[in-house]
């Protein structure tokens, strides 16, 4: 059964989705389109892999407090397993879809081999935040509260249920947020088939990498504290 | 590699007492107003502390040393440090090989996986190979004696099995150097006792052993030399009973007289008389000896026994119990003005070491002392064959030597 618990979320995030898009073409009196379901799908899945990995990461050094102070380890672990675990579902979640891809008869061009690097990018984020959240939860509880509520209001304004395309000429404010891009990226290459935007990429992946150094550096540097200050 | 397994250099430690800010809300406003008052920022440095004062001491290979002290005094602290789950404020600490430590031994312990996984998680979590524990997997699970409930989840455990499993678990980790926290207080009688007897297992095979417990008789028994703490500073770094026997004296009224009770009844005085002209400073096991006490009443109080009790001071066991009652006396009445002198006589059959005299004043009736008076005497037995144990039984050897052939046997008298 656990690999129902896998797909529940990003279920809810795909009904979600198709749902709001089905809203769309109501609004617009255009019929919903068999491309539009496809991207909801597809942005859905690393959606609710960020966010589940945030949202498990932030508490991750607190729910295993009696380990922090007990036993030394490397501490990162703690963050990195909660990733770990949220990329298991993601990948149990991913071979469902690529099973439904099959059957749907999308065009999957060579642009998929862009892929991986989207996803790393997604993951180098993900860890990066999860590692700075986890953290920063150590020292401030509130964080988690805050991280809860930004978490459960976050996928509306990334562009998951929508295209940032939709906003025309302020697409950009969109994409500026990092998952944002990431997910647009990934879209390009999985749905529509193209190459993703060069300059949208390496400013996803400047924010993937930076974040992910910077947050293990600070992550380092507060780690003796962790044990005293749980 | 060197001898030396653990070094500390003058190690300092500082820690926060008091309010913490620990959450966004509270700091916020806080730092607001530091900055408007910079009188703040003084008071919150007032209230740190050090936990560890300039604590220096080195550990080899294969010696054992006791960490004793009253709470609070920095075990627990040095124990963390060493084990890197804090870090020092000051100071250096080395740490050569592998270490082990069992600070909280079931603190990685998941409830709802069995005790198997459990097994594997713990041993994972302190560092041992999923084959090295494939190996030592029956040997762990037959040490802690759980083998009808090993595929039962943890959380239906007992704390004992609890406890039993975790030391399991950590005693069969290969370390060089093993950080030991009052865990061998869990379990029964028999697990105690192999737990003393896998670390001392592990002290011969080369470990370093660091051991801190309140349990002074298992330091004792265990380590050749201790360290006392005393508010974050060594006080003593040396032999073991060295180290015990200043850490009683400091306890304070454990070695110095004491009298307590509701003052219808006083403690006079106490005569101790060793026997055959001995020091009582210095006297022979098995010397006899006499303690004249004298009470005096002041008020009226109900008939009362008197409860003899000798107690060794390096470890505060008792080794004799009695009270008058016991003796077949039976209970004495006074009233006030009167006194009443109790001859105890007795053979110091004691090995060596510090003893003293506590006597109680009790109504059987009652509850509590009308009197309890520590330390009305003290002696001291030396005696070269034996420290350990508490009676001297004047144990002899005799030893028979049979020759195959058929010769008489030689008896040898060892005295």
């Amino acid at each position: 059964m656990g690999f129902l618990w896998a797909i529940f979320m990003p279920m809810m995030v795909v009904a979600s989705g198709i749902l709001v898009r089905k809203a769309f073409s109501v609004v617009s009196g255009k019929p919903m389109e068999y491309q539009a379901v496809m991207s909801v799908m597809v942005k859905s899945l690393p959606w609710a892999f960020f966010a589940g990995s945030i949202r498990t990461a932030t508490n991750s050094l607190l729910t295993n407090s009696n380990l922090v102070t007990k036993i030394y380890f490397p501490r990162e672990v703690f963050p990195f397993s909660s990733v770990l675990a949220q990329l298991f579902d993601f990948a149990v979640a991913t071979s469902l879809l690529v099973i439904l891809i099959a059957f749907s008869g999308l065009n999957i061009g060579i642009q998929i081999l862009w892929l991986p690097l989207l996803l790393l990018l997604l993951i180098l984020l993900t860890a990066g935040w999860g590692l700075f959240l986890s953290c920063a939860t150590l020292f401030f509880r509130d964080v988690k509260y805050i991280v809860e509520i930004v978490m459960t209001f976050g996928i509306l304004f990334t562009p998951v249920f929508y295209d940032a395309g939709m906003f025309g000429e302020w697409s950009y404010v969109l994409l500026l947020n990092p998952v944002g891009s990431i997910l647009e990226a990934i879209n390009d290459v999985v749905v529509l088939n193209r190459a993703p935007d060069p300059y949208w990429l390496f400013y996803a992946a400047s924010w993937a990498v930076g974040s992910f150094f910077l947050a293990w550096i600070i992550f380092d540097k507060a780690e003796p504290a962790f044990a005293e200050s749980i | 590699m060197s001898s030396v397994a653990l070094e500390f250099d003058g190690v300092w430690k500082k820690f926060r007492k008091g309010e913490k800010y620990d959450s966004l809300r509270d700091l916020i406003p806080a730092t607001v107003k530091s900055f408007l008052s910079a009188a703040c920022r003084d008071e919150l440095k007032a209230r740190e502390f050090w936990a560890l004062k300039d604590v220096s001491f080195q550990i080899k290979r294969g010696e054992a040393i006791g960490i004793i002290g009253s709470n609070g005094s920095g075990k627990s602290t040095t124990l963390k440090l060493l084990s890197g789950i804090l870090k020092s404020t000051k100071g250096e600490i080395k740490v050569n090989g592998k270490l082990s430590a069992l600070i909280e031994v079931a603190a990685g312990f998941h409830p709802d996986l069995t005790g198997r996984e459990n097994i594997y998680l713990n041993g994972t979590i302190l560092g041992m190979r999923r084959r090295e524990i494939d190996r030592k997997f029956d040997e762990i699970v037959e040490f802690s004696g759980l083998e009808d409930f090993i595929d039962t989840p943890v959380k239906r455990y007992s704390s004992g099995m609890y406890a039993r499993l975790g030391f399991s678990v950590a005693a069969h980790v290969d370390p060089d150097i093993l950080l030991v926290d009052e865990v061998l207080s869990v379990g029964d009688m028999s697990f105690q006792q192999r737990c003393m007897e896998k670390m001392q297992e592990k002290i011969r095979s080369d470990v370093a052993v660091i051991f801190v417990s309140h349990n002074l008789a298992v330091v004792a028994n265990l380590c050749d030399r201790a360290i006392l703490l005393n508010k974050g500073a060594v006080v003593v770094d040396g032999p073991c009973e060295k180290a015990i026997e200043a850490y009683v004296k400091a306890m304070g009224s454990w070695d110095s007289k004491s009298e307590s009770g509701d003052r219808r009844i006083r403690f006079v005085e106490a005569q101790f008389k060793a026997g055959a002209g001995q020091n009582p400073n210095m006297m022979k096991p098995h010397t006899p000896c006499e303690v004249a006490v004298t009470f005096e009443c002041e008020a009226r109080i109900p008939p009362f026994n008197v409860g003899f009790i000798i107690r060794r001071t390096q470890d505060m066991s008792y080794c004799y119990v009695a009270t008058t009652q016991e003796l077949g006396h039976p209970l004495f009445e006074l009233i006030p003005g009167e006194r009443l002198t109790v001859l105890f006589q007795f053979h110091a059959h004691l090995t060596r070491g510090h003893y003293r005299v506590d006597l109680n004043v009790r109504d059987p009736k009652g509850a509590g002392f009308l009197l309890a008076a520590t330390g009305v005497a003290s002696f001291t037995v030396d005696e070269q064959v034996t420290s350990h144990g508490l009676a001297d039984l004047g144990l002899k050897a005799t030893i028979q030597r049979v020759q195959a052939r058929d010769q008489a046997p030689r008896l040898i008298q060892v005295k």
